[in-house]
């Protein structure tokens, strides 16, 4: 517990300097594999997002009992029932896309993105710190899996927003929209492979917005994205 | 306590922590989900039968049958049957087309009685994006156009996609989808016509379906 960031350092960390997908690459499969469109993504940005601000917060509450040599074992249990108890959740209220994401919620325990908080962050800060910053790498994550969605749902379907009622209710449905009527679609982007060109774009902007603004301000003092962990 | 203990006694308050949170979640959920279970496969049994056709309720009114050769799975098969006014009107049944591209296709096939189709749907499957996939209403109107078909329309023998010397079009890039489902369409129909009284009996003083 050497230092203790501030709260919007955590924040910039969490869905910037450090985020999930973008920086630690982190979580790939279900990010890859979920983000072919918008509601997709965003139902299970969603999902992850609270699964880590529950995993955190439990984490660090309980942190004073968390021996070296258990450690581990109890991180996997506060995640894997964190996980079932979302997947509960979501198969009551938000049913058809609980069913429309299949294996992927429960697959958000296979997520590093969340031991490797718990690990690096959660069992060293008290839990008000803990749960922004589990809400602040659920936001990145979110948000790279939702322009992901955004983008390959354009380019594969040409629509945006496409059975948002599944996550909205009848007011989703409205915001469903065609970008390009009657069009062929784009299997490139619909497939697997478009994921990772798409992640590798986004990536590479990620990357081109900060040396632009690094460069001007001091050629000198090249300081590197704070601090990134290596979970 | 000795001090080796300490860890396990901590390791078990966990344990029993975390099943104290999905007992609670479950015992809140639990009910809502069935609900919403018995709505979604309601509602996908009224997109083949309409609601205002019949007058029973069909997921209460079942059957379950096992034919593996012409409903594609080994699994004892549940049929919907609905009624009207007592008289037989139509049964669903869950029906697998084994032979897909990527694995098994599940559909729903809805047959009137006297064996005219009441409509197809597709409920899951892992067909090829953008190719196979055109199976589904979402995507394209192809599983529509079996609805009022039947063994007579067309004829039994042409129960097959065209590249097989059938009635039925395929989708470019995509033969052996619409094969498996126009297969396990015709071997769906083949069973209704060979079993439709049982299909529809009602067992004779069977009291719940327990």
């Amino acid at each position: 517990m050497s230092s203790v960031p501030s709260h919007a350092r955590i924040f910039r960390d969490g869905v910037w300097h450090n985020n999930a997908g973008l920086v630690q690459l982190l979580g790939l499969c279900p990010l890859l594999a979920v983000s072919n469109t918008v509601v997709n993504a965003l139902g299970l940005g969603l999902a992850t997002m609270l699964v880590l601000v529950t995993t955190n917060t439990i984490v660090s509450t309980t942190r004073a009992a968390l021996r070296p040599e258990i450690r581990i074992p109890v991180f996997v249990l506060v995640i894997a029932s964190s996980v079932t108890a979302v997947e509960l959740v979501m198969n009551a209220f938000f049913h058809d896309l609980y069913r429309t994401l299949g294996i992927f919620i429960p697959l958000i325990v296979t997520n590093c993105a969340i031991i490797g908080r718990a690990e690096a962050f959660a069992s060293r800060q008290d839990p008000g710190r803990s749960a922004l910053d589990g809400l602040a790498t659920g936001l990145g994550f979110a948000a790279v899996l939702v322009v992901l969605g955004a983008m390959r749902e354009a380019l594969g379907q040409g629509t945006l927003f496409a059975n948002m009622g599944l996550l909205l209710g009848p007011t989703g449905r409205h915001l469903e929209l065609t970008l390009i009527p009657n069009y062929p679609g784009f299997l490139l982007a619909v497939l697997p492979p478009g994921a990772f060109l798409g992640l590798g774009l986004l990536v590479a902007l990620k990357n081109h917005l900060e040396n632009r603004r690094a460069r001007p301000v001091s050629q000198a003092a090249a300081t590197p994205a704070a601090g990134r962990s290596p979970a | 306590m000795k001090a080796e203990l300490r860890p396990a006694a901590a390791l078990t308050l966990f344990a029993l922590g975390a099943a104290a949170l999905l007992a609670v979640t479950w015992h809140f959920t639990a009910g809502r989900i069935a609900e919403q279970e018995r709505q979604a496969a309601q509602r996908a049994l009224f997109e083949i039968v309409p609601p205002e056709s019949h007058d029973n309720d069909m997921l209460d009114d079942t059957i379950t049958v096992r034919a593996p050769e012409f409903l594609g799975t080994k699994k004892p098969v549940t049929v919907y049957r609905a009624r009207r006014d007592g008289e037989p009107y139509a049964v669903v049944m869950p029906v697998v087309a084994p032979n897909g591209y990527s694995g098994p296709i599940h559909l729903l096939v809805g047959i009137l009685a006297g064996g005219r189709l009441a409509g197809v749907r597709v409920v899951s499957h892992q067909e090829t994006p953008g190719l196979g996939d055109k199976i589904e209403s979402s995507k394209t109107d192809w599983i529509l156009q079996f609805a009022g078909l039947s063994l007579d329309n067309p004829p039994q023998g042409e129960w097959a996609v065209r590249e097989d010397g059938g009635a039925f079009d395929s989708f470019t890039g995509a033969t052996v989808t619409p094969r498996a489902v126009v297969g396990a369409i015709r071997n769906a129909l083949i069973y209704f016509r060979d079993h439709e009284k049982a299909l529809f009996a009602t067992t004779p003083q069977r009291p719940d379906n327990s």
